[in-house]
């Protein structure tokens, strides 16, 4: 009989799930994974603090020297066994003047680096600089590296324990088998019923239900309304959504995060987006706009890494603007190749739309995040608002015009005001809502 | 009830045995129904693979998944610049100083770029000197982006690279056995290439320079040299007389030049009482003939005998009146008489090309003392010389030419005698053309060193003696390309650029001023002229001189000049070779804005054609009709100058002088134009001695020519609320209320004027709180030049259509300048007769006769654009609003709300809404500027590109007010006084000062000044509607001395 079969094959395929599911009920928690401390060496072979030589490195030499790679100036690393003690001291000091005398090192140093000049520091002691070449020659700690067999747990179960997800498949699961055994019980019994020739009694001459319905008229034309209703419901929320991309979200060729940027950072958004301040477009920022910084930061923080994009993901994002701009960091040159990038276009208005940063930004003062939402927190960029025309207009019914410190403004708003009898006019008293403000 | 009555269809019907019944009766449809050819082949039909089935299947599937695709929006990328330069805001305009010299057109302009493109050409303000932008002008932007042009260097039709195009000219160059290497040049007018060109001769053997103007001005060029001893043109200024009488000189076209009508405008504004008075005597309707306020008809004899007279006249001296009819006499002794009342306060001019003509009006200017006259500046942009251009054939034909080099010019094109050139050509050993097409010479050249357009290169311009210009290029060369001079520079063994040379060579220019200086003005005056090596080189005339005994002499006969012109002779018809205002000589034939730009005259667009007076186009059997459309049908005539034969149409033209026909030139250009740009016949087969009076023969063949004009109706018909016009006797002396009265309208047996608000039907609209938007347009200013029509298509994206929409009344111009003829002499005899008619008989044979134009009409042009009704009859008709009222006047037009029902087009009383009939960018149906991409950079980013379906009209330039405001806003400051004056484009385009736009509500601005003048009046002011566009009264000088 074919009901066996199937009967067997399904408590199989339950009991495997079982097991599969219970395979999985293994916390593990990411606060567990072994922490590595980065900065454990102590003291060095020159003698100096290095704490406080960290601290003179990050305000004086940092802008230039990097400890374990080129930069403007050479890698700092090891300086102490390439050099004597004197050397670097009047090197720091006056490194024009050693030049000028002919120092053969001085000048094959200088001639290595582009013949750019380091600055002095002739407010430095000999301590002080000892205490810098202490924390330069502080190694470099090996990368933390997780112990094998866990990482990819870490990201799953996302260190909350048993999901809720889980839960409710296992719910369901013993529900659903509930259900298949009543309709196996149900079976037997028939079956046994059947062998044993009981006569099951059968429920005759009682309309079925859907006939039942058909019959009667007003049920149907409820229902059909009802329907109508729905379906037009869904229909015009449908359309309505047609060309709104709130949430779109693509990706884009370099991932760049704001988050990172404007947020952990704080870099002010027009730093970057500076024609917002005077241009219709806020702009995105040409390549050189971000070499500004990035030309001397050419890998992001440990601490910058989260457990979905690691450092290395971040610093293989930056090599991407590297390529695209042109920029050779071993010769701290640019190359001359440029590839530019195409970013993918998030926040699109028809063309028979005009919308002028400045306008707002500028003379009206408003807040970027108040259109573009919390972008500080966005790792990826997404459209934030609808920028539907009714999203626009009710702004400019509820926004009061800035008027304060605005010459402009100063006779019209006297007038309309009074017109109008308030106190402070909203922009779309101030014409905000006329067609020909923003369509021509 | 039914009735019993029987009804028949044929009288077949009572014969009841009737077969032809029977068969009806049976069958609908006496023969079958050829339904198998109706359907074509059925052999194929069944072969086909694709079943009807399947047809409806595709259907369905495409309907489905192009519904589908519609829902998703498209992915746009978004390219930010590597190194974004530091001038460049994107969305923020740059403005850069340029000078347009191709040859014809000289003017100092000022180039606006979005995101370095080119996108519009407005005047230069800061220039004194050829500051007035014509139409052309201000459409060779487009000419930038031209599908059409070369992207680089070729040999015969192969590419080659200009490192190969270098080394195999110059090999030939450096061995040309003894023969002659010849450079063809456009007028450069250029100091830094006419020194360029003297190290050239020093460099290379046996060279000569001939300059080659398309369109020649030999003989005044010459006339001027014998009186003065200076190859130029004499250089006036209109502004500075009170009477002006130009015998076929047509100064507020191209004549010498053109650039005179912001001068001439400023006279004709009546101030305290007094304007200019123009006489002009002339053949063809020109428009300076249109403005002029006495247009005296003459054939050209006729106007070399007008000349001569008026010279007896006003210098008493020589001369005779030959020939002259009385009738003309008449006129010229009033002309002349008003000349010496004026004495040095007036001006004659002439186009007459005779170097006797030319010399007369000289001598009649030094005679009387003309303040218009300055003989210490002379312009130097016409420097052609028709003898040296023949004698270059010659030498061609000879064989005694080695090499050519054709920069800037299309002789193949522009000669009268091309065949002679063609033949000549082949016998030059290297020809190579400095050309931006592959025009009809370029491909005839062996190698084509593609140069770029004036706003991709840099240059010098000495517009006229002491008035220095400099080009600058406002964008990277689109193509590989190479201007002119910087060939000449490499060829000359020079490694700097030609921007390094210009630099170098005004060094003696500069002065006190410093090359940036001079480069952000983009002009540079020099009153004295400091005597330096350099200066002579410019001063030398550019071109050799060809030694002719005629030229040569030192002092000039005029007395015998005036003998000569007296004596005259006419022959059966003259016709009068002219250029128009869209096209010019024809370089830009290849620019669709102008090709649909309309003529002010006949308001024919895409065409030339034979103008006829009425008189001889009768007696030829020759006609125009209208036919059902409402478009302009015209016969053909063959007409014959010698051996050159043409067939052209023709286009009856009301005040042509009967006995003369016109032809303009510059058309009909085949070679290097894009299909719909192949229109008009070429003209220049008839310019045989580069005269532009030919006598000819004319006679009528078959065939009907399809005009594409914009006017149909073409007098004013006595309405005198649409045009005011007065004369300047009674604007003098009587109130104003006579000559410009507001309409009135009876309520309760009280007269009213219309403009009271006891009759609106509206509620009162408040113009008072904010800015107020209004445009004054003066008829007086208003030349009809057309500037303004091209500055709006280039502003506000409008769309070029084509001729065959054009003819169907499609055109698209947002801003259109109406010119209506008077049907008697004056327009006040239109209205005296109008209110004469009395009775249905006579309104009947009147109106009538009144639809037709006199034969010496007056003339008006009105332009029309969206009147800004604060009373807007659109605004109340459209079901959707669409279209609304802004508090600042402006009548709002919004593309997105439009569903194109197209109320409000026939509910506006001013006929000013364009309608999309079909989707004019990216079609290629529109094969124009909008369907391609490079022609797509010219695009206004700031102006919505209008889809099909849509209405769409003047919107006072709100792009640009709303940027001014803003300005205003950021800066937290008021706008200033005069800001938004130059913010409309057709304002800011126009250079005789006939548009005013501003903002009323500004305190002691001209505008609000304009409102209220006495000679303030709205279009149609009977409507009610309360435009914000006010027309100001036209006044004409009617007093004779």
């Amino acid at each position: 009989m074919k009901q066996v079969k199937h009967r067997n094959s399904a408590s199989k395929i339950l009991i495997l799930g079982t097991v599969f599911l219970f395979t999985f009920f293994n916390p593990v928690y990411a606060q567990d994974a072994p922490a590595v401390d980065a900065a454990v060496a102590t003291e060095a072979s020159s003698g100096g603090d290095v704490a406080k030589g960290e601290e003179l490195f990050k305000s004086l030499c940092a802008a230039c020297h990097k400890r374990y790679k080129k930069m403007t100036g050479p890698a700092l690393f090891g300086v102490a066994d390439k050099y004597e003690k004197e050397w670097i001291y009047s090197w720091v000091k006056n490194s024009a003047a050693m030049i000028a005398s002919g120092d053969a090192q001085a000048i094959a140093v200088y001639e290595e680096y582009n013949k750019t000049a380091m600055n002095a520091f002739p407010q430095l002691s000999n301590a002080d600089i000892d205490n810098i070449v202490a924390y330069a020659m502080v190694p470099k700690a090996d990368p933390p590296t997780p112990p094998p067999g866990t990482g990819s747990e870490v990201s799953e179960s996302n260190g909350s324990g048993i999901s809720v997800n889980v839960m409710l498949a296992i719910l369901a699961l013993v529900f659903l088998m509930l259900v298949v055994v009543l309709f196996l019980v149900n079976k037997t019994l028939r079956n046994f019923a059947e062998a044993n020739n009981v006569v099951l009694p059968q429920s005759e001459g009682k309309t079925p239900i859907w006939k039942a319905f058909i019959e009667n008229q007003f049920l149907v034309l409820v229902t059909v309304v009802l329907l109508m209703l729905a379906s037009g419901y869904y229909v015009y929320g449908y359309f309505m959504q047609v060309g709104v991309d709130q949430g779109y979200q693509p990706v884009q060729p370099i991932h760049y995060s704001h988050k990172i940027h404007a947020g952990d950072n704080e870099i002010e958004c027009k730093y970057c987006h500076s024609s917002a301040r005077v241009s219709k477009t806020s702009g995105i920022p040409s390549l050189n706009v971000c070499m500004n910084c990035h030309k001397s930061i050419s890998e992001v923080a440990e601490a910058t890494a989260t457990a979905e994009h690691s450092k290395e993901f971040y610093d293989g994002e930056i090599q991407k603007l590297y390529k695209a701009v042109g920029w050779d960091a071993d010769s701290q040159s640019y190359t001359g190749k440029t590839e530019p990038v195409k970013w993918i276009r998030i926040h699109n208005l028809p063309d028979f739309a005009y919308f002028n940063h400045s306008q707002h930004v500028t003379v009206a003062g408003v807040e970027c995040q108040k259109c573009h939402g919390p972008v500080e927190e966005m790792e990826v960029m997404y459209q934030f608002a609808p920028l539907t025309m009714g999203w626009c207009v009710n702004c400019h019914r509820e926004t009061n015009v800035k008027v304060a410190d605005n010459k402009y403004y100063e006779k019209i708003h006297k007038e309309l005001s009074k017109k109008y009898g308030v106190d402070q006019l909203t922009a779309a008293q101030m014409g905000g809502l006329e067609c020909g403000k923003c369509h021509y | 009830m039914s009735s019993n009555k029987k009804y028949w269809k044929s009288v077949e019907e009572l014969n009841e045995n009737s077969s032809i019944v029977e068969t009806l009766q049976q069958n609908e449809f006496v023969k079958e129904i050829p339904t198998d050819e109706f359907l074509g082949d059925k052999t194929s039909l069944e072969n086909s693979s694709t079943s009807r089935r399947d047809f409806l299947k595709y259907v369905g599937f495409s309907t489905a998944a192009a519904s589908l695709a519609a829902c998703e929006g498209p992915v746009k990328k978004s390219i930010p610049y590597v190194v974004q330069p530091d001038r460049i805001v994107p969305g923020v305009a740059n403005y850069y100083a340029t000078t347009i010299a191709d040859g014809y057109d000289f003017a100092s302009v000022l180039i606006k770029t979005r995101e370095g493109r080119p996108i519009k050409i407005e005047k230069n303000n800061l220039a004194k000197t050829n500051s007035d932008a014509n139409a052309r002008v201000h459409a060779s932007v487009l000419s930038l982006y031209d599908s059409t042009r070369l992207q680089g260097p070729k040999k015969g039709n192969e590419d080659i690279s200009w490192d190969a195009l270098d080394k195999e000219v110059s090999a030939k160059l450096n061995n040309l056995g003894g023969k002659e290497l010849v450079l063809l040049t456009q007028t450069y007018a250029s100091p830094s290439t006419a020194k360029l060109i003297s190290e050239f001769k020093a460099k290379h053997q046996n060279v000569r320079h001939v300059v080659y103007d398309a369109i020649s001005n030999d003989e005044a060029l010459d006339a001027y040299q014998l009186m003065y001893g200076k190859r130029a043109l004499a250089d006036y200024d209109f502004s500075k007389v009170d009477t002006i009488v130009s015998i076929a000189a047509d100064f507020l076209g191209d004549w010498q030049g053109g650039g005179y009508d912001g001068g001439y405008a400023q006279g004709r504004i009546p101030k305290n009482g007094k304007m200019s008075r123009h006489v002009q005597f002339e053949a063809n309707m020109s428009l300076t003939g249109a403005n002029a306020d006495k247009r005296v008809q003459a054939t050209p004899s006729q106007q070399k005998q007008v000349l001569a007279a008026l010279y007896k006249y006003v210098t008493g001296s020589g001369g005779s009146k030959g020939g002259l009819d009385s009738g003309l006499d008449a006129q010229v002794v009033k002309a002349a008489k008003q000349i010496q009342k004026a004495g040095s306060n007036a001006v004659v001019v002439s186009g007459i090309q005779d170097v006797d003509a030319q010399l007369l009006v000289l001598e009649i200017n030094k005679a009387i003392h003309s303040k218009a006259f300055n003989e210490k500046t002379p312009r130097t942009i016409r420097q052609g010389n028709a003898k040296g251009v023949a004698q270059l054939i010659k030498s061609m034909n000879a064989g005694r030419v080695g090499a050519l080099l054709v920069a800037g010019v299309n002789p193949v094109y522009s000669l009268p005698n091309t065949e002679e050139f063609k033949t000549g050509l082949q016998k030059v050993d290297v020809s190579v053309a400095f050309s931006m097409h592959n025009d009809a010479t370029a491909e005839l050249c062996n190698y084509i060193a593609t140069t770029p357009h004036y706003l991709e290169s840099w240059g010098d311009v000495e517009l006229k003696e002491g008035s220095y210009s400099l080009m600058q290029p406002t964008i990277r060369p689109l193509f590989d390309t190479r201007q002119f001079q910087e060939t000449l520079l490499k060829w000359n063994g020079n490694t700097a650029t030609y921007h390094e040379y210009i630099k170098d060579a005004w060094t003696g220019i500069l002065g006190g001023t410093s090359w940036n200086q001079a480069l952000h003005d983009g002009v540079l005056e020099k009153p004295a002229l400091a005597k330096q090596e350099l200066v002579d080189a410019i001063a030398m005339p550019e071109g050799d001189v060809v030694e002719e005994a005629s030229v040569k002499s030192t002092s000039p006969d005029v007395a015998s000049a005036a003998r000569r012109l007296s004596t005259a002779k006419s022959a059966e018809f003259e016709l009068t070779l002219y250029t128009k205002t869209a096209l010019g000589d024809g370089q830009q034939a290849n620019n669709p804005w102008l090709q649909e730009l309309p003529d002010p005259i006949s308001r024919a667009s895409w065409d030339n054609y034979l103008t006829v007076s009425k008189a001889d186009a009768d007696a030829l059997g020759l006609t125009n009709e209208n036919v059902a459309n409402g478009a302009l049908n015209g016969s053909y005539a063959k007409i014959t100058v010698g051996k050159s034969e043409l067939i052209v149409p023709v286009l009856i033209q009301p005040g042509q002088a009967k006995g003369s026909v016109g032809l303009a030139l510059g058309y009909g250009k085949i070679k290097g134009v894009k299909e719909d740009m192949k229109v008009g016949v070429n003209a220049y087969p008839l310019y045989q001695n580069f005269n532009d009076v030919q006598s000819v023969s004319i006679a009528a063949v078959g065939g009907v020519h399809e005009f594409a004009c914009v006017q149909l109706h073409n007098t004013l018909m006595g309405r005198g609320d649409i045009v005011k016009e007065t004369t300047l006797e009674v604007f003098n002396t009587k109130d104003k209320h006579y000559w410009n009265a507001i309409p009135e309208v009876s309520k309760n047996h009280i007269e009213f004027e219309v403009t009271s608000p006891e009759v609106d039907l509206w509620d009162e609209f408040d113009p008072s709180i904010g800015h107020h938007f209004n445009l004054s347009i003066d008829l007086n200013a208003c030349t009809g030049c057309g500037a303004c029509v091209i500055a709006c298509h280039a502003e506000n994206n409008v769309p070029v259509v084509g001729k065959s929409e054009v003819r169907r009344s499609r055109d698209m111009h947002w801003l259109r300048i109406d010119r209506y003829y008077s049907s008697e002499e004056s327009f006040d005899g239109d209205n005296q007769k109008k209110d004469d008619i009395a009775g249905l008989g006579s309104s009947l044979s009147e109106f009538g006769e009144m639809e037709n134009p006199s034969d010496n009409p007056q003339v008006v042009f009105q332009p029309v654009m969206c009147q800004h009704c604060d009373h807007a009859p659109c605004e109340t008709v459209c079901p959707v609003a669409a279209t609304s009222h802004g508090r600042q006047g402006q009548n709002h037009m919004a593309y997105n709300r439009c569903v194109g029902t197209r109320y409000c087009a026939n509910n506006c009383p001013y006929k000013v809404r364009r309608f999309n009939w079909f989707l004019y960018n990216n079609n290629d149906e529109f094969d124009y500027y909008m369907n391609n991409d490079l022609g797509r950079m010219v695009l206004n980013p700031d102006v919505t590109v209008r889809s099909r379906g849509v209405m769409e009209k003047c919107s006072f330039c709100i792009q640009s007010t709303q940027a001014i405001i803003l300005k205003a806003k950021r800066e937290g400051r008021m706008v200033e006084a005069g800001e938004f004056n130059d913010s409309c484009a057709c304002s800011a385009a126009c250079s005789s000062g006939a548009m005013r736009f501003g903002d009323v509500n500004e305190e002691g601005s001209k505008i609000a000044e304009l409102v209220k003048d006495d000679r303030a009046y709205h279009l149609l002011e009977h409507v009610g509607v309360k435009p914000n566009v006010v027309y100001q009264t036209k006044v004409r000088n009617t007093t004779e001395a």
